[in-house]
């Protein structure tokens, strides 16, 4: 099949972007997005040009390092799916695909298609953990944990931080990435020590970097990994409730 | 030299234990005025990292990603190994020794595997309590499964994402000790020189890849952790920016690099759709526990596979091997496959598959119980081939997973140069000829989180309060300028063929000549081969851009290079290597049945390689291997 490209190139973080099209012929429809990708680049490269520069590594919808804005829809068209699993099935030939990087301020773009999402680092950092330093556990069928709470825990913590979330929301919020990570940890029995701090923390580094969420439910249908907006109130709840408890705390004193 | 191991005296029970008690530690006051270089954070890397800054240790760790939760760990989905015998089925440590050992092809230290058996249980501890989700009975209680070469469930499993938890699990106390301040994280960073004073490790010289930069950092022992060579052979089952260079340029500086033919070609993955395909995708081992492989009876049948009666189909893994029977070890369950479609009995459009048929546990346990199982792995499936597999069978072909062989380490995880480290796949301890399933994973946590934090304060010892050696030592301005020399080499050559098709190109020769199946007069053809390539690459790759930005057609470039220079000592060490163990199979040497023979009297050893110069073949030393505790035997899954 063939295609028409339409890709942002931008040469650097502080050097101006623009569209430029290509052309890509001869594409197996068994190709994946990327290996569509691939084959433009080596055409490029042997035409002498620059090629796109993308961020991508396991090819299996798991690493969350893939990420393309694909006619507007983060990860493109299919639901559930990560740039780098989409196949060439699902365009017609001749289609125009317009392929942008991810779009928010708190991913600037470094090259081309490449943004930095370190943001989601710091979110981490802030409390995205458990304390347990290696050798301090107990035996492991000591913590039963409720097969419910198990797997309600295991949906939230599937996410693979490739930041669709952020850049499909009109307001750039990463609640749900954020959502993702605490209540994975916070369903845990082996959350609860830290549940309080972990919410507000976690919480208010994402509001440093991000937007604020207005419920329009657009991470929920880019997320690659089905990641349920439901997580998002159990967020909600849990730093209302941390900063209840922190101001029993305070009057207490 | 003489290759030390330092396997500790004693009975094989108390060999961690006395090592322990004997090796000299690092009190905690004294913890803080070391520094660590800690390069990967995969599981083995972001494991260890976490847990010596935990300790007091300074730690500075670099990943070549963007975030530390990205590397190749990510994708490992069955599960991971331990011996807690929660099943009640008769599990043990001296068990999980004895079929590490045996899985590997009586080619691993005996040392070494009894205490990768021994801290397996304290990894489900740990990750337990850090919340990873790990699968549960009803009554909130763990659930394991059974992996290839055991016959007990021992594997503990998240969904088809183990890796992806556990990496997750460690990757979050490493974010711990970020926040804390105790580990400096260079993101995009590559490292692409050790440096050497005085013969031991002293620090690394890396590359921004964003800037482009060069810089060293400096500390008093490096640790690599930056994972195995699959992509030596262009489609594997690694992501795509894997590779050899840290462990390589290590092997340059002085590291032996041992057994590097041992490499492990996995059963069960997607069969490659057309010559475009960029790498391969592995379907989980675990799906051998309910799937069962068969092919047609007669080769001609072109039938679906769900009309060809159960009497004209071959379970030839069944029939061969019936003790076992699906559950065979990797590389057994790879040659029976290869065979099959060699013989032109593969299955699919290219006839490059084999069905794994899951209709008898779905009729069984119900549909719902195995997407419970296996879910993920459906549909990935799906949206790979466009085929539903609830339906329909699935296609499988073996493809290059897993390399053994790594940079040679002693007992306490250190290479030949003292002060330098590997740990996980980088190494070659612990899996001999053959990894069996939800191996890696306890490996690469074993060395992080329980093995390297205490051997490295016995090296540690010698250099309490002198300071790391100061980067503008002259030994460190060399390294800087011979990475900006090879730099510079590679933009300057301007030819005409891509770096892509000369990986392409290699991957081809190594598929064909140390892949499955190798021969003497293949590897010498390959022996000329590969330094033919190698030429033609360094007089004709073209490299776009510039150097002082993002480049990723740069960075590939000076891991193929190190791919061409590993490639030939696969093929020599394989050729040396005059018998069949494991996933290392030479066509001379194999029973009357077609399995691997191995040659205990002349090849129980294992092959460490020194390196000289670019213009001289590597030397070879041995290690010999003793088994005291594992009867050495013909493998039988029969």
């Amino acid at each position: 099949m063939d295609v028409t490209l339409r890709v942002w190139r931008q040469a650097g973080p502080e050097r101006p972007g623009h569209f430029k099209d290509y052309l890509a012929r001869g594409i197996s429809e068994e190709a994946s997005f990327l290996e569509m990708l691939d084959a433009v680049n080596e055409k490029l490269q042997e035409s002498g040009e620059d090629p796109i520069a993308f961020d991508h590594d396991c090819r299996e919808g798991i690493c969350g390092s893939c990420g393309l804005m694909i006619n507007g829809q983060a990860h493109g068209p299919q639901l559930g799916t990560a740039t780098c699993q989409l196949h060439m099935r699902k365009f017609q030939d001749g289609d125009q695909i317009v392929i942008e990087p991810w779009r928010a301020s708190a991913f600037p773009v470094i090259k081309d298609l490449v943004v930095d999402r370190t943001a989601f680092d710091r979110i981490i950092e802030a409390g995205g953990y458990i304390t347990a330093p290696t050798g301090s556990a107990p035996d492991a069928n000591l913590i039963p944990v409720p097969k419910p709470a198990a797997d309600a825990a295991f949906d939230a913590a599937a996410c693979i931080g490739c930041g669709a979330c952020v850049a499909a929301c009109p307001n750039s919020a990463a609640q749900l990435f954020t959502a993702a990570k605490l209540v994975h940890l916070n369903l845990l029995p082996q959350g609860q020590p830290e549940s309080n701090q972990r919410a507000v923390a976690m919480v208010e580094t994402m509001e440093e970097f991000f937007g604020s969420c207005t419920n329009h439910g657009e991470c929920e249908s880019a997320c690659p990994k089905g990641i349920s907006i439901d997580n998002i109130a159990l967020m909600n709840r849990d730093y209302m409730r941390a900063k209840v408890a922190d101001l029993r705390l305070t009057g207490r004193r | 030299m003489n290759l030390n191991a330092k396997i500790p005296s004693g009975s094989i029970e108390d060999h961690w234990d006395n090592h322990r008690f004997g090796i000299r530690l690092v009190n905690p006051a004294n913890k803080r005025k070391y520094t660590i270089i800690v390069v990967g954070t995969g599981l083995a890397g972001a494991s260890a990292a976490a847990t010596l800054a935990e300790l007091g240790y300074n730690v500075k760790a670099f990943t070549f990603h963007d975030s530390a939760r990205r590397a190749h760990s990510i994708a490992a989905q069955g599960g991971i190994n331990a011996a807690k015998n929660y099943p009640n089925d008769g599990d043990s440590i001296f068990r999980l020794f004895y079929d590490t050992v045996k899985g590997g092809d009586y080619r691993s230290r005996e040392s070494n595997v009894y205490r990768l058996a021994q801290v397996s249980n304290e990894i489900i501890d740990q990750a337990t309590a850090q919340g990873v989700p790990f699968a549960r009975e009803y009554g909130g209680l763990l659930d394991n499964r059974s992996f290839g070469g055991a016959q007990v469930s021992r594997t503990f499993y998240a969904r088809g994402q183990t890796g992806q938890q556990l990496l997750l699990g460690a990757y979050q106390a490493l974010a711990r000790q970020v926040a804390a301040g105790t580990v400096e994280l260079y993101t995009r960073t590559e490292m692409l020189d050790v440096v050497t004073h005085d013969g031991r490790a002293v620090g690394i010289v890396t590359r921004d890849l964003k800037t482009g930069d060069v810089e060293s950092h400096s500390a008093h022992a490096v640790v690599l952790a930056t994972g195995g060579y699959s992509n030596v052979y262009f489609l594997s089952t690694n992501a795509m920016a894997c590779n050899v260079t840290a462990a390589w340029r290590a092997h340059r500086k002085g590291a032996y690099f041992a057994n590097p033919c041992y490499t492990q070609i996995h059963p069960t993955c997607i069969p490659a759709s057309d010559e475009f395909q960029s790498k391969l995708t592995l379907m989980s081992e675990s799906l051998r526990n309910d799937g069962r492989i068969w092919i047609p009876l007669d080769p001609a049948d072109s039938r679906a596979p769900n009309e060809i009666p159960e009497a004209e189909r071959d379970y030839y893994l069944e029939r061969k091997y019936p003790a076992f029977g699906n559950l065979v070890p990797r590389d057994v369950a790879s040659r029976a496959a290869m065979r099959m479609i060699d013989a032109n009995r593969g299955v699919g459009p290219l006839g490059n598959g084999v069905y794994l048929d899951f209709s008898d546990p779905i009729a069984r346990l119900g549909a719902d119980a195995i997407e419970a199982r296996y879910g993920n792995l459906f549909e990935m499936y799906d949206r790979i081939t466009d085929e539903n597999p609830y339906k329909n069978p699935m296609r499988i072909y073996p493809a290059p997973h897993y390399t053994m062989g790594g940079l040679w380490v002693d007992y306490n995880l250190m290479s030949t140069v003292p002060g330098l480290y590997a740990i996980g796949e980088a190494n070659f301890s612990d899996h001999g000829a053959n990894r069996l399933g939800a191996s890696a994973l306890m490996q690469g946590l074993a060395d992080g989180y329980f093995v390297i934090p205490y051997t490295i304060g016995d090296y540690l010892a010698d250099y309490l309060n002198t300071d790391v050696m100061p980067t503008d030592h002259e030994a460190f301005k060399n390294a800087e300028r011979g990475v900006r020399d090879h730099v510079e080499r590679l933009m300057g050559i301007n030819g005409t063929r891509t770096v892509d098709w000369f990986h392409r190109e290699l991957g081809k020769i190594m598929i064909e000549q140390c892949g499955m199946a190798r021969s003497a007069p293949g590897l010498e053809k390959a022996l000329h081969e590969i330094p033919a390539l190698k030429e033609e690459f360094q007089n004709d790759v073209k490299i776009l851009g510039t150097a002082d930005g993002l480049n990723q057609t740069l960075e590939k470039a000076g891991r193929v290079e190190d791919f061409f220079e590993l490639a030939e000592l696969m093929c020599r060490d394989a050729l040396r290597r005059e018998e069949s163990a494991g996933g290392h199979f030479r066509v001379e040497h194999q029973t009357e049945e077609g399995e691997a023979l191995r040659d205990d009297d002349n090849f129980s050893h294992v092959s460490a390689w020194e390196w000289h110069d670019s213009a001289t073949p590597q030397t070879e030393h041995r290690e010999d291997l003793h088994f005291e505790y594992v009867k050495l035997a013909q493998r039988s899954y029969k």
